[in-house]
């Protein structure tokens, strides 16, 4: 088992650590401190370059190049937001954050703000998150009483405000366009991309938009060097990663550990192995967006590259975790009647595809299933893939594309009895 | 009743803070759709009209809004609402026996709402909690992992008039 140092997750046990003074007597706010005192923004983004950090929201592009690419002079002001629309099935890191650190990221907010030279920040916080909204309110509150947001902050002339926004339902609006639509009031529809927000985002001005795990990590990169970050990865991928492992396994739950461990480690040796002894059938291992694995591909080290390599994606890190008492075609029905009910609705392949593509799996698992099924499926799903706005028709078409895949063969023994009853037999 | 007027007028000052926040008026649509549910419970054709007016939108965009986003409502719901995830790591552990369960407790089935106004019945996405999966969000709370027995306990509670 690798021991892992506790970054984002150590102050998850500590009692009241999402209270300011709690916070502040364990180190916290210095980092913010030294980058207002001491350091220029040029050398901020220079240090979050060093450090590798990428994305944890799900795209994985590097954290300082997409500060980097905020014009420098532009007249207009800049915005930095906040993604906390945390809504990809499988993954609930941020919401350990937000309820837990809530200080950690105010912190990693202000310390990217000054990296851009932004005066506001909004955070767009799901709004089926009542009580982390509750929580993070309170610590927002704390840090305006202490001078840590607001104006002049730490005695310089440096000023920040951070407003909490909360959404209302509608997973697009984790999708970085679509969040800006709807912080602008509109329905949450994706944008076609150029212009890119660095450029022209929320209400046309250069925003950088960050996940909430994404800017937990900065206090710790100021506070411990670019270079202690980056080695606690592996290459190009600095730092730890909080997985999410949720399904089939005896110990559910959120664990840190450095961005590629392998994913059999996280099931068997951290989230104690499969419950009730039973054998392991297939693995989600970025959110339900990400293509599934067989048993025999949990070999794999959970990193961005690694996971490309083998055809699926690191993701949300979102790890579910299937045992042999699961049903591929219900599980895939599960997955197509979320990607059908979140369409957006704006491209036709997007829409009339994933619509389709959740009548035909019901059709089957409904015993009803016809042999060319699987087949069209496929082609559907195809055409969807790279034909639209946004990466939600890449999303929605790649669990139909791999379960087919990966377990043909009880498709279509499900086609063709019209039940379920490999499952059943492997279980005798 | 409410009238459209009252919802702006009441609550004044709670809207002026959120209008501050924002640079344009039509960005605090969210914020002022949320405050009015809170208040109201639900979004009926005078507070869509109401917040139409205070942010000076057509009433058309302002409906668009509302029926994009799943946390709306435009009826009342039940005074305990139980939404079940119905996503991936739910279903692995059984939220489709939970939902059964819970249909035949409440005497309704899932989109609906008791006579009474006590309960309603709704199933979710993922709710971002799938390590207690199966899990729910009655009214403000996460409840998981949910079993029959600790579901009869909820129920007893609400039914006895206890906190839950
Ligand atoms: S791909 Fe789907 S979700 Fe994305 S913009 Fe098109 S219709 Fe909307
Ligand atoms: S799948 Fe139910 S909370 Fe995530």
């Amino acid at each position: 088992m690798s021991a892992c140092p506790k970054i984002l997750s150590q102050h998850f046990d500590v009692p009241n650590a999402h209270k300011i003074e709690v916070y502040c007597s364990r180190g916290g706010y210095t980092s913010a401190r030294k980058v207002l005192t001491e350091m220029g923004a040029e050398q901020v983004i220079e240090e979050v370059k060093k450090s590798n950090l990428r994305g944890l929201g799900g795209a994985g592009f590097p954290t300082g190049m997409k500060w980097g690419f905020i014009p420098r002079q532009s007249k207009k002001p800049c915005y930095v937001v906040i993604n906390a629309d945390e809504g990809e099935p499988g993954t609930f890191k941020d919401r350990y954050i937000l309820c837990l650190d809530p200080h950690a990221l105010i912190e990693g907010v202000i310390i990217a703000c000054f990296a851009v030279k932004s005066h506001k920040a909004f955070i767009y916080i799901r709004g089926e998150y009542v009580e982390p909204v509750r929580i993070f309110r309170g610590a927002v509150e704390e840090a305006y009483e202490k001078g840590f947001l607001g104006k002049g902050i730490f005695g310089t002339d440096y000023s920040l405000d951070l407003i909490i926004h909360v959404g209302a339902g509608a997973y697009i609006c984790g999708e970085e366009t679509a969040l800006l639509d709807s912080l602008e009031g509109k329905k949450g529809f994706p944008r076609l991309k150029p212009p890119f927000p660095a450029v022209k985002g929320l209400f046309n001005s250069p925003t950088v938009i960050n996940n909430v795990e994404t800017l937990a990590c900065v206090p710790h990169i100021i506070n411990k060097g670019a270079e202690w970050f980056s080695k606690l990865g592996c290459e190009k991928n600095g730092g730890t990663r909080l997985y999410s492992v949720s399904g089939h396994v005896k110990k559910p739950g959120l664990y840190e550990l450095p961005l590629g461990t392998s994913l059999k480690e996280i099931i068997y040796e951290h989230a104690g192995g499969i419950r009730q002894d039973l054998i392991l059938k297939a693995v989600i291992p970025g959110g339900i967006s990400s293509s599934i694995l067989k048993a025999n591909e949990i070999d794999i080290r959970m990193d961005f590259n690694s996971l490309a390599a083998a055809g699926t994606m690191l993701g949300s890190a979102g790890i579910m975790v299937m045992d042999e008492t699961t049903c591929m075609v219900k599980a895939l029905l599960v997955a197509t009647r979320f990607f059908a009910h979140e369409s957006c609705g704006q491209c036709s392949p997007c829409r009339e595809g994933t619509g389709w593509i959740l009548k035909i799996v019901e059709r089957i698992w409904e015993g009803k299933g016809r042999p060319q099924d699987l087949d069209n499926l496929i082609d559907i799903s195809q055409n969807i893939e790279g034909n639209t706005i946004c990466a939600f028709g890449d999303a929605a078409a790649s669990p139909v594309i791999s379960y087919i895949k990966k377990f043909r063969g009880e498709f279509e023994h499900h086609i063709k009895t019209g039940s379920c009853d490999l499952v059943e037999a492997a279980l005798k | 009743m409410i009238k459209n007027s009252d919802f702006t007028y009441q609550y004044k000052l709670e809207l002026e803070q959120i209008m501050s926040q924002y640079e344009t008026k039509r960005a605090a649509l969210l914020p002022v759709l949320n405050l009015a549910q809170e208040k109201y419970g639900s979004l009926s054709p005078e507070i869509e009209k109401a917040a139409a007016e205070y942010l000076d939108l057509p009433l058309m965009q302002v409906r668009e809004v509302v029926s994009f986003y799943t946390l709306y409502h435009t009826k009342l719901k039940g005074k305990y609402h139980f939404q079940v995830c119905r996503n991936m790591s739910c279903h692995l552990l059984g939220c489709e026996e939970i939902i059964e369960y819970l249909k035949t407790r409440l005497s309704i089935d899932v989109g609906e709402d008791s006579e009474d106004g006590r309960f309603s019945l709704s199933t979710v996405e993922c709710l971002g909690a799938c390590e207690i999966a199966p899990m729910m969000q009655l009214n403000d709370r996460y409840i998981g992992p949910l079993t029959k027995e600790s579901m009869d306990e909820i129920l007893s509670k609400i039914l006895s008039e206890q906190k839950i």
